[in-house]
């Protein structure tokens, strides 16, 4: 938890953040609309005797009020799938559209990538990729517990993203929930911290930036690029947004944000960011119950 | 022109289109899941079928070029080139909601045992082989997985990452 003392200066109420951080999460489920409505969901639930509570800002998103959501006849037909509320967003600010072509470029193990199919009624193409083997197997198995056929997996380097074999040019949305230091998901796993070091988040950053720009450059003009991690650290946050605006035709733009939020940082540690970065939002645990979380919604310009 | 696992080779529209022999054909695939659960093509209109590894078809929205080598295409979808073909449960609960015949109905007890992965012997008048397990569950029967009946007996095939351990 010492780690978390840097970001005193940028969290209101940072004992109640701190508490936060030390509770554990709610067991929250996104609702698979590609195989059953949440009406329908609700109804199995009460049937097994699993109580619920809506989430006001999303109708799919359920807490259970269960430990085991996995022991649930929803979750065996592929009704529900596990996913932390704050985690939901993304996807909603993409906004992807039924029949459009979306790149997840960091997608494993596919929370993610199954929303994004599922706003899109699984029709057009949902292109998630990863580069770890271990993790891909793990996407390719909710991909298909959830019923999804829009969905085509890839394993390359997301810095180098090849769309080669998909024969089109570039795509309309594309997601980087880019792998970062975690320092969010800390309610879900507290010993997250342990091996946290400046220099890792700083080698970190430099993997994020090279993502997000290959992201940018494989978006079509006027298209959608967001931009997610669950970590405080401005180095891989707002740091990276500052360094795209400068080499890729994009801006920030606004979106609106149901949960409680703050707009991204414009100074760190002596450095001064973009000013147009104050539109991305950053979720704190003590605010909306959730985990940590930082998004940003780019418009593709060039 | 031979089969190979790494890519995805999109199945030939019917028998005159085929190059590969062992190959099996859309016409057949699609005519395979009218026949045996009464589901018709009109379900399929919209995907591509493709073949990755030798017998493995999958499904997949839209048109994609033929061949691809990547990953992962929709989801695998039957298994053929051996004597009985045999649905995934994957696809079974997906596009199973509207078989017509092949369906055997579970109590919940004989529900939950199925997908526990446990062989149960039933009583069914029907069609040997693999047929579509259901239950009710919200009011509407909804597609459990594929069982396997032979000699009076119900075999689970749900393989065991997906069954329910509780």
């Amino acid at each position: 938890m010492e780690v978390l003392s840097r970001y005193e200066p940028l969290v209101d109420d940072f004992e109640a953040f701190l508490a936060a951080c030390e509770r554990s999460l709610p067991a929250v489920v996104r609702v698979n609309t590609i195989k059953a409505g949440v009406e329908r969901t609700k109804r199995a639930l009460d049937e097994e005797g699993v109580g619920y509570e809506d989430r006001k800002w999303n109708e799919t998103v359920l807490e259970l009020d269960t430990d085991k959501p996995g022991n649930t006849w929803p979750y065996f037909h592929g009704w529900i799938h596990g996913q932390e509320e704050v985690s939901s967003l993304p996807a909603t600010v993409l906004d992807p559209q039924p029949g459009e072509r979306v790149l997840d470029a960091c997608a494993a193990p596919g929370g993610k990538t199954a929303q994004i199919a599922a706003l899109m009624d699984d029709t057009g193409l949902v292109v998630a990729n990863d580069n770890n083997l271990g993790r891909l197997s793990a996407l390719r198995f909710n991909a298909e517990r959830l019923g999804l056929t829009d969905v085509a997996v890839t394993r390359q380097d997301a810095r180098n993203f090849s769309l080669k074999p998909f024969g089109f040019e570039a795509f309309d949305r594309t997601l980087v929930d880019a792998p970062c230091s975690c320092e969010g998901i800390i309610r879900k796993r507290p010993d997250t911290l342990d091996e946290w070091s400046l220099s890792h988040v700083e080698g970190v950053s430099g993997v994020q930036k090279g993502i997000l720009k290959r992201a940018i450059q494989a978006t079509r003009s006027g298209g959608t690029v967001v931009y997610s991690t669950c970590t405080f650290a401005p180095e891989e946050n707002e740091a990276v947004l500052d360094h795209v605006l400068e080499s890729e035709d994009c801006r920030v733009v606004e979106f609106d944000t149901p949960l409680e939020s703050r707009p991204g940082v414009t100074e760190w540690n002596g450095e001064e960011y973009d000013r147009s970065i104050r539109k991305a939002r950053r979720y704190y645990p003590h605010h909306n119950d959730t985990g940590g979380f930082f998004c940003a919604k780019l418009e593709v310009t060039g | 022109m031979s089969n190979d696992g790494q890519r995805f080779d999109r199945l030939p529209a019917t028998d005159d289109e085929r190059e590969l022999e062992s190959r099996a054909t859309l016409e057949e695939v699609v005519g395979w899941w009218d026949e045996r659960f009464g589901i018709g093509s009109e379900e399929f209109e919209e995907h591509t079928f493709w073949e990755k590894g030798a017998g493995k078809i999958w499904i997949a929205y839209g048109e994609h070029p033929s061949p691809t080598e990547i990953e992962g295409l929709g989801m695998k979808f039957l298994r053929t080139r051996q004597e009985h073909w045999k649905p995934t449960t994957n696809a079974v609960q997906r596009f199973g909601r509207v078989a017509k015949k092949n369906v055997i109905d579970l109590d919940p007890e004989r529900a939950m045992a199925f997908v526990r992965g446990k062989d149960q012997e039933v009583e069914w008048d029907g069609d040997w082989g693999y047929l579509i397990a259901a239950h009710e569950i919200a009011g509407e029967r909804e597609p459990l997985g594929v069982g396997l009946y032979l000699h009076g007996e119900l075999r689970s095939v749900v393989p065991k990452g997906r069954r329910r351990e509780d």
